[in-house]
């Protein structure tokens, strides 16, 4: 008889850097008996007891895996974020990538639980919506381009597994941007620019969610029972304006068409990541989301508030206030 | 205290010298608490500007999560607006006391081509009830860029009832121009003439939230910039919802955009608690559509009678 509490867990993605944290965070529970970490390429560094199997969940290969292995409990985070592969390689690695798992796991008698790592960027930003985002608020324009629109559809295939085997313990995880000494993501890069662009008459409201924080919570969700789906977002807000100024990083507002051309022309003869259609949508109108259903149903509360992840991660840069500021202070 | 040395014979030298004692006395009170020597006035505003400047180049300010940063409201928006309230407009109050503690939803006319009237009703309350009114905007307003954000760092939100309800939760005082366009944008000849109150969205969210609905008449904004013409071939070209013509835009150009120096006159009325109705009125469109028309009379009322008490527009 299987009983609720993960015995063997599967990690996709398990080569970057979330998922190298979260198995890492899961070996260490003794409860747990086995983790097993899915990833296309090699890890970078030693996974310890976890045990990784090179397997592309795109192919049927992952259903060996959790039926042989009797996996109980998936954690998905495989969602690429990124926009330096090809659109249409990421997409297939997004949506395929998750239905052929998400079938795998409806297949397998010994599934018990799925935590799925989805994105605040399933709200998408625009000018007409609420400013604050809860689970249950529809946006007005669905996203409809990049990794977001990849996630609505990430969690359109969740919503169905969820009908179909009702017995799953089924959690979804909206992150807001992640942030701290360890990330490398599209916003760490944009926020590293010589000169960071901002969007000309725009200053959106951002909210990060710290390293560590994000991995507590799947790490809860992943050994305790808690369906549903959830925002997870440090407390409190920064404006972008705002927070270039703490980074002490100098800015430059210019007309978002030229902001793409400038990516554009970075992603050709600079090697840059180039701006993402989402990218430059949220920086100009931001995205708050609600996290009190998250802290009620883990009676938890975020070590890290957005101002504090976005501290953390400017210390490790070794980002600071800039010398006018200092020349200030003294005065 | 040059000059009133010199007359030192006079009474007017004994008040001089008390007030010159008061000072030092005061001075040394806070040169013993802070331990540093006496400032001048010029000095202390300019340390304390330096301090500002400092806190806003390093990002040290918190806003909400509506984008409200109440620092930069306070220290640079609401005096640019007060000139215009204390010495163009003139603005006389009433009422006051009628504004509520905690959260309570604000009911306002919408007049005025342009809509200084939301910026000078928050300038008289942040001044007089010491209450930061959020407004609830039309979402044209965070598509232009820059009026965009200075409205989320004033503290207005879109007008959602999502942003309204968690406002209202907050204990905050919410303001809504039910009119919307309709109002701001009539023409020179309706004004004073109330428009269609939108669909009633505003009493649903008092209801919900259980607060007052405070009706407050704005009069004065309406002479600002009479609108006499309306370009709509080209408002619908620059995706505006009215271009208007008055008698000196677009006749003098950038001097057509000073607004007229009319004589204002805000009056709050007294709260219009919905205790009675239950929890499911919100759900019962006619209950909805009768108290929006109570508070839509409760207003036009107000705006004559406070229209009869200003008397001319201009003096």
């Amino acid at each position: 008889m299987p009983t609720a509490a993960a015995r063997v867990v599967l990690v996709t993605g398990v080569s970057r850097f979330l998922g190298a944290r979260v198995a890492n965070a899961l070996q260490a529970d003794p409860g747990i008996e086995r983790v097993i970490g899915v990833d296309t390429v090699p890890p970078a560094e030693s996974l310890g007891r976890t045990e990784f199997v090179r397997v592309d969940i795109r192919t049927p290969g992952i259903a060996k895996i959790i039926a042989s292995a009797g996996v109980d409990t998936v954690v998905h985070l495989n969602l690429v974020t990124s926009s330096s592969a090809p659109r249409a390689k990421v997409k297939e690695l997004n949506v395929i990538g998750t239905m052929q798992l998400l079938a795998a796991c409806q297949r397998s008698p010994d599934m018990r639980k799925l935590v799925v790592r989805s994105s605040a960027a399933v709200y998408g930003s625009s000018p007409m919506d609420p400013a604050v985002f809860t689970e249950r608020d529809e946006p007005v324009e669905a996203p409809k381009s990049g990794y977001a629109k990849d996630a609505v559809e990430v969690e359109g295939y969740v919503r169905g597994l969820m009908r179909r085997r009702s017995d799953l313990t089924v959690s979804v995880l909206r992150f807001a941007n992640f942030l701290g000494p360890g990330v490398d993501s599209p916003l760490t890069r944009y926020l590293h620019l010589p000169v960071v662009p901002t969007v000309l008459g725009f200053d959106p409201r951002l909210q990060f969610v710290h390293e560590d924080d994000g991995i507590e919570v799947l790490r809860r969700t992943t050994v305790e029972d808690h369906p549903g789906c959830f925002n997870v977002a440090g407390d409190g807000v920064l404006l972008l304006s705002q927070a270039l100024r703490r980074a002490g990083r100098p800015y430059l507002p210019v007309p978002s068409p030229s902001i793409s051309v400038l990516g554009d022309m970075g992603r050709r003869f600079a090697g840059l990541t180039g701006f993402s259609p989402e990218l430059l949508r949220w920086l100009t109108y931001g995205r708050v989301i609600d996290t009190g259903a998250l802290e009620r149903e883990l009676s938890w509360h975020p070590k890290y508030s957005s101002e504090a992840a976005f501290a953390d991660f400017a210390a490790a840069q070794g980002l600071g206030h800039s010398r006018l500021t200092h020349l200030l202070g003294r005065a | 205290m040059m000059n009133a040395r010199h007359l030192d014979d006079d009474d007017e030298g004994a008040q001089v010298i008390r007030l010159a004692t008061a000072h030092q006395e005061e001075s040394g009170g806070s040169g013993g608490s802070g331990g540093s020597r006496e400032q001048s006035p010029l000095e202390r505003g300019l340390a304390s500007g330096l301090a500002f400047l400092r806190r806003r180049l390093a990002g040290e300010y918190e806003v909400d999560e509506f984008g409200f940063d109440p620092e930069f409201n306070s220290t640079l928006l609401m005096p640019a607006a007060r000139a215009l309230y204390e010495h163009w407009f003139r603005v006389e109050l009433s009422g006051l006391e009628n504004v509520p503690e905690g959260g309570a939803l604000l009911v306002a006319n919408h007049s005025g081509t342009v809509p200084l009237d939301a910026l000078m009703l928050s300038v008289a309350l942040h001044d007089n009830a010491d209450r930061c009114l959020r407004l609830l905007g039309a979402d044209l307003v965070y598509q232009i860029p820059v009026f965009g954000h200075l409205a989320r760092k004033a503290g207005h939100t879109l007008a959602c009832k999502e942003d309204a309800a968690r406002l209202l939760s907050k204990g905050e005082l919410v303001g809504v121009f039910p009119e919307g366009f309709k109002g701001v944008g009539k023409p020179f000849a309706d004004r004073y003439k109330l428009q269609r109150f939108g669909r009633g969205g505003f009493v649903g969210t008092a209801l919900r939230a259980g607060v007052p609905i405070i009706p407050c008449a704005i009069v004065g904004a309406e002479e600002i910039y009479p609108k006499i013409a309306d370009l709509r071939p080209l408002a619908r070209l620059l995706g505006l919802p009215y271009f208007p013509i008055t008698p000196t835009f677009p006749l003098l150009g950038l001097g057509g955009l000073v607004p007229l120096p009319s004589k204002w006159v805000i009056q709050f009325g007294a709260p219009m608690t919905l205790d009675d109705y239950g929890a499911d009125a919100a759900d019962d469109p006619m209950t909805v559509f009768e108290i929006t028309d109570h508070v839509r009379e409760n207003i036009q009322h107000m705006l004559y009678e406070a229209l009869l008490r200003r008397g001319p527009a201009f003096l």
